[in-house]
């Protein structure tokens, strides 16, 4: 998977568990939660779909790396290339 | 007579039933012999009958909100606020913490565990798959809760877990405690989400009490010859409640007032229903209103369409309304929209209370050979009627392990 294509895996899990937002502005660099309407059983949701999908375990400890899109895809893209 | 800060009214009324999603809509479904029954396919079981209602959940809920949330839930939250709406309360003036939430199910929880474990299934039953939303999903409060969210209210809310009896139960609790002077605004009813449970079907199947018909709409047939069983629907109705004082106060249009009620067990059977105890509970609900059989001008049966169950009620019934009860008229709603379960007792009333105004009794469809031991006097087959009188209606609810509960509302006079 290239780095766009987990992009747009990352959005579309987003979007699933946000459908109401609109992401066509979002700032890669900044945090999610302070963009869009993300609590935190949103934010378990995503890793419950990283998971299920692309069979992709994140630790707690973990969770503070997945705070921006951005930080989503250094974090997730080594991972996904070991699977 | 009791001051009006003690009589407790209904000033509006929200639902969705299987064949209407407004008063109005299923009012005429009644009055025009429309069912709400359709041929419906759920995991494990395969091919059933069903009453299915097609609300808009998005009319009062995000999709997020529905991804999140329950169907019982959703039908809580579309109920009350539809409620709100018609009995036109300036929600955004109502003070929050004074609203209270009852309602009645018959269960809660069955459908989503039922989910959970299928998803897992699909991961070998690796528990790290169960979902976060499991607990705030299943928990009893739940739609009572999500009603709560949606509508801002601060002040209490609770279901009533009553099996089948459980709609009248949120009603019941909405008016002691409105009398009570607990809150000042009571969103009280019952909903059903069952027909999301393969269990429940697979449970009356089992039980050889689960309707089967060619035709969808010809399956619920109480009272019939040729009934075999009950259709499982889903829906709600929730009523706003209010004190008499506060309703005149704010020039609210009165829909009813509640007479009186009476909840009691049979103390007899897990399953089966004792005809006794249910006379005892009708009788005791009328006594309790300061009325006589004879006073009671409509009586919405709880009959589902099993033979046992339908000759017992009659039995109740023939036992306290007896040759004096000339103006008494029966019918039965389950007959178009199937059994909503915990929405039962209140979707059914809701679908009465016109006939306050109109004195139209809806009939009871689908009986095509009477069974004898169900004829009563005035039981309204397949056409409506016009009754000489009708100022109060008294609705039957029965429920499994052995809970009978009544409720009795009349025509507002001041």
């Amino acid at each position: 998977m290239t780095r766009d294509e987990l992009k747009q895996a990352i959005l579309g899990i987003i979007q699933d568990i946000l459908p109401d937002e609109n992401f066509a502005t979002l700032n890669p660099d900044a945090k999610l939660r302070d963009q869009i309407g993300l609590d935190s059983m949103d934010f378990l949701d995503i890793v419950m779909e990283l998971r299920k999908r692309y069979g992709v375990e994140v630790p707690e400890t973990d969770y503070p790396q997945l705070a921006t899109l951005n930080s989503c895809l250094d974090y997730l893209e080594p991972r996904l290339k070991k699977g | 007579m009791r001051k009006p800060s003690e009589r407790i009214v209904i000033t509006g009324v929200g639902l969705a039933a299987p064949n209407g999603d407004s008063l109005a809509a299923f009012r005429a479904s009644l009055l025009h012999g429309v069912s709400g029954v359709e041929r419906y396919t759920i995991r494990y079981f395969g091919e059933t009958l069903a009453g299915v209602c097609h609300f808009d959940p998005l009319r009062y809920q995000k999709r997020k909100d529905l991804r999140c949330g329950t169907r019982a839930g959703s039908i809580a939250i579309y109920a009350a606020n539809e409620a709100v709406r018609d009995a036109r309360l300036d929600w955004a003036a109502v003070a929050k913490p004074r609203v209270g939430v009852y309602l009645g199910i018959t269960e809660h929880g069955t459908v989503e565990t039922e989910h959970e474990i299928y998803e897992i299934s699909k991961y070998n039953y690796d528990i790290k798959y169960w979902s976060h939303y499991h607990n705030p999903r299943t928990v009893a409060n739940n739609p009572a809760g999500e009603v709560t969210l949606n509508l801002g209210i601060t002040g209490p809310h609770y279901t009533l877990g009553g099996a089948c009896a459980a709609g009248n139960l949120g009603c019941i609790q909405g008016y002691q405690q409105l009398l009570l002077g607990e809150v000042d605004v009571a969103l009280a009813g019952g909903v059903s989400e069952s027909i999301q449970s393969f269990g429940i079907f697979a449970g009356f199947k089992s039980q050889g009490a689960l309707a089967e018909h060619a035709d969808p709409a010809k399956a619920s047939r109480p009272f019939d010859l040729k009934r075999n069983g009950i259709v499982i629907a889903e829906g709600g109705a929730v009523f706003v409640m209010e004190r008499l004082s506060d309703a005149l106060a704010r020039g609210a249009t009165i829909v009813a007032e509640i007479a009186g009620y009476a909840v009691n067990s049979d103390a007899t059977d897990f399953v089966l229903p004792n005809s006794e105890r249910q006379g005892e509970c009708i009788a005791s609900a009328i006594a309790r209103a300061g009325l006589e059989p004879k006073d009671i001008h409509l009586v919405n049966t709880h009959a589902t369409g099993t033979r046992m169950g339908d000759i017992q009620e009659c039995q109740a019934l023939r036992r306290v309304f007896g040759p004096g009860c000339r103006d008494t008229y029966f019918n039965n709603t389950k007959s178009f929209i199937g059994h909503a379960m915990g929405a039962a007792g209140v979707l059914e009333l809701a679908g009465n209370l016109p006939a306050l105004q109109d004195r139209v009794v809806h009939p009871t469809i689908n009986v095509d050979e009477l069974d004898p031991e169900c004829a009563l006097p005035n039981l309204v087959l397949n056409q409506p009627a016009a009754a000489p009188r009708l100022d109060t209606i008294l609705n039957t609810s029965f429920g499994m392990v052995g809970i009978n509960s009544v409720l009795i509302v009349k025509r507002y006079q001041p």
